[in-house]
């Protein structure tokens, strides 16, 4: 059974007055521990489908289904839950808990979960670790560089342990070398625990580090390699 | 976790945080200031009319209060009054034998009010010997009378000379007397200074042929909050065979006099809530709507709304505490300095608060009811304001909340 499974999935907005045809009909299936990017030009799909994948937007029409449930038909608190223990969030401007420290926006999420106290601590630190950022767990995202900010959010979002992470040009708001980094650090996570990682971006270094690359365009499929 | 982040929450903007907390702080301050002031006033203004004369409670016969007949007059046995004096926070009880009489002397004849006494229970309940202007006070084997200043103009007489009283006793028995002036007593208010006379209640019980009767037994308590519970309890001992009287009852017009100025107080007050009530919207409204993307983000990455509402309601929360809890603290030295030093009532007003034989003073309260009750209005008035960010994150949709 594929982790993520869209049938015929369709988004139009303000359908009534001048629809915007978002996504058209689309079919893709994604395997467990896949490094896939969805590309595609500004206003081709990328992020509604995303959103779609996310359960945080509704489709007009089609499905989604992750490990066989369709998400679809869930009410709004029960995607909320099914957000929380299936799907890890990485967002273009890191959008981190700017009151928090590094270790606090990790364990944040472990805390929604109502993991306990000592274990929420140990895998904070063991993820923050585990990116690279050790020494600055009780550093507060202001304290942070934008490549440090997207790393912790790559924590927060494997915090949770989820099916696979959706990443939204994560890479956009970085410089070369930060970018980089934080590709490395994301394929070694695919490679060692076979974290299933879906990107949408338009960043060629993004695009060639995928193993698979969905092009859309006019919100439609136009390549899938 | 959640108060950790609501209060970090709250520091985000220092200085607006700060302007909210202090308008509940100072309004609060306000608030208790002005409710202790007034509550102050009318329990000293009450203490001071009951002590004057009528008590907290009275005992009387059943229909005395309406026709003031000796007739109605009633006999409760000394051993029975001490019984009452041993009910819990009852401070004093006061016997009278009251009757309305011819009082002449010489030519002059008047109309006058003769209170029988024990000189003793009276003055520890009235302070009557510091009325004395000439003369002695009396003793429970005087025989003379204490006669009002403005009734001896009257009637051309001073202490020494006799008086003559000439009126009805109990069943219409004829009720004369000659007595002797033992002193003179002023009081303020000048109905009472013109038609009063005080003699021992046995005197007074002889000359009425009231034999053992009393018109009231006037009850003085620790303190006016325990008068419903002192009430029930001589309700109980005494079995409705007497009718109880409040100082509610027998003084309207004092009653009538503090709810009007009560309810001007309150309108203040509801105007100061109001003002709070806005000012910490705002702060809210802005805290909230300025965090709608964030708030996005965290439905989106699992938080449930209702956990997100519950963070907001924190913030608000610590806002008020912060304003309430501190200007309460704040407010309470400030009272009791004002408890030990009343501010002392000038101009005009003061002779009419002398004329009702009370101090003119702002006396304030202490009564630690008044800083929860204040503290615990503006708090809810604060805690209200949170259903404005309770309706924002319900209706949030986290991709329209991205977006911005």
């Amino acid at each position: 059974m594929p982790l993520i499974e869209l049938h015929s999935l369709s988004k139009v907005y303000d359908d009534t007055a001048f629809p915007v045809h978002a996504v058209k009909k689309i079919n893709l299936q994604i395997e467990k521990g896949e490094f896939t990017a969805i590309v595609g030009p500004s206003g081709s799909g990328k992020t509604t489908l995303l959103n779609l994948i996310g359960g945080l937007d509704k489709p007009t029409e089609g499905s989604v289904s992750i490990e066989g449930v369709d998400i679809s038909t869930l009410k709004s608190s029960e995607l909320t839950n099914f957000r929380l223990h299936h799907i890890g969030f990485v967002f273009q401007a890191y959008n981190l808990i700017p009151v928090f420290t590094a270790r606090e926006n990790v364990e944040f999420i472990m805390l929604l979960q109502n993991v306990s106290k000592a274990e929420r601590e140990k895998r904070a630190i063991e993820l923050l670790e585990a990116v690279g950022l050790g020494d600055r767990i009780n550093s507060r995202p202001s304290q942070l560089s934008g490549g440090q900010q997207q790393r912790v959010a790559v924590a927060r979002a494997l915090a949770s342990r989820p099916n696979f992470v959706l990443a939204d040009e994560p890479t956009a708001n970085l410089d070369s070398s930060a970018a980089e980094s934080l590709l490395d650090m994301m394929a070694q996570l695919n490679k060692d625990y076979e974290m299933t990682f879906v990107f949408s971006t338009h960043d060629p270094r993004v695009i060639q580090r995928a193993r698979r690359v969905v092009i859309l365009q006019d919100g439609a499929v136009i390549s899938d390699a | 976790m959640y108060l950790l982040l609501s209060w970090r929450n709250l520091w985000r903007n220092k200085k607006r945080t700060l302007i909210a907390a202090a308008s509940v702080f100072f309004a609060v301050i306000l608030a208790i200031i002005m409710r202790s002031m007034q509550n102050g006033s009318y329990t000293y203004m009450i203490r001071s009319s009951v002590k004057f004369y009528t008590g907290y409670l009275q005992v009387q016969g059943k229909g005395y209060w309406e026709n003031r007949s000796l007739n109605k007059s009633i006999i409760i046995p000394e051993k029975q009054q001490k019984e009452i004096l041993k009910i819990p926070h009852i401070s004093s009880v006061v016997p009278r034998l009251e009757a309305f009489s011819l009082v002449s002397s010489n030519k002059v004849t008047k109309v006058a009010k003769i209170v029988g006494i024990d000189p003793v229970a009276e003055n520890n309940m009235t302070d009557l010997d510091k009325r004395l202007i000439k003369g002695k006070y009396l003793t429970n084997t005087s025989s003379g009378v204490l006669i009002a200043q403005g009734l001896a103009d009257m009637l051309k007489i001073g202490v020494g000379d006799s008086v003559v009283i000439y009126g009805q006793g109990y069943h219409g028995v004829i009720a004369a007397a000659r007595l002797p002036v033992a002193g003179i007593v002023k009081f303020p208010i000048s109905k009472m200074n013109n038609g009063m006379l005080f003699l021992t209640l046995p005197n007074a019980q002889n000359i009425f042929s009231a034999y053992g009767r009393i018109t009231s037994l006037a009850i003085m308590l620790d303190n006016i909050k325990n008068q419903t519970g002192v009430l029930e309890t001589l309700r109980s001992e005494l079995n409705n065979k007497y009718t109880l009287m409040t100082w509610q009852q027998m003084m309207p017009d004092l009653v009538q006099g503090i709810e009007l100025d009560n309810a001007s107080g309150l309108i203040m007050l509801i105007i100061l809530y109001i003002v709070i009530a806005f000012g910490v919207f705002g702060t809210i409204m802005m805290m909230t709507t300025e965090r709608t993307k964030e708030f996005g983000i965290l439905i989106s990455v699992g938080m449930k709304k209702a956990k997100l509402i519950w963070v907001t309601t924190l913030e608000t929360a610590f806002l008020a505490f912060l304003g309430a809890i501190s200007g309460a603290l704040f407010s309470l030295p400030i009272v009791i300095y004002f408890h030990y030093h009343p501010i002392p009532i000038t101009g005009n007003a003061a002779p009419a608060f002398e004329l009702l034989g009370v101090k003119p003073i702002f006396y304030f309260s202490t009564d630690p009811t008044l800083f929860i009750h204040q503290a615990l209005v503006v708090l809810l008035i604060a805690l209200a304001t949170a259903l404005y960010p309770l309706f924002f994150i319900k209706n949030l949709q986290p991709v329209q909340a991205m977006r911005g």
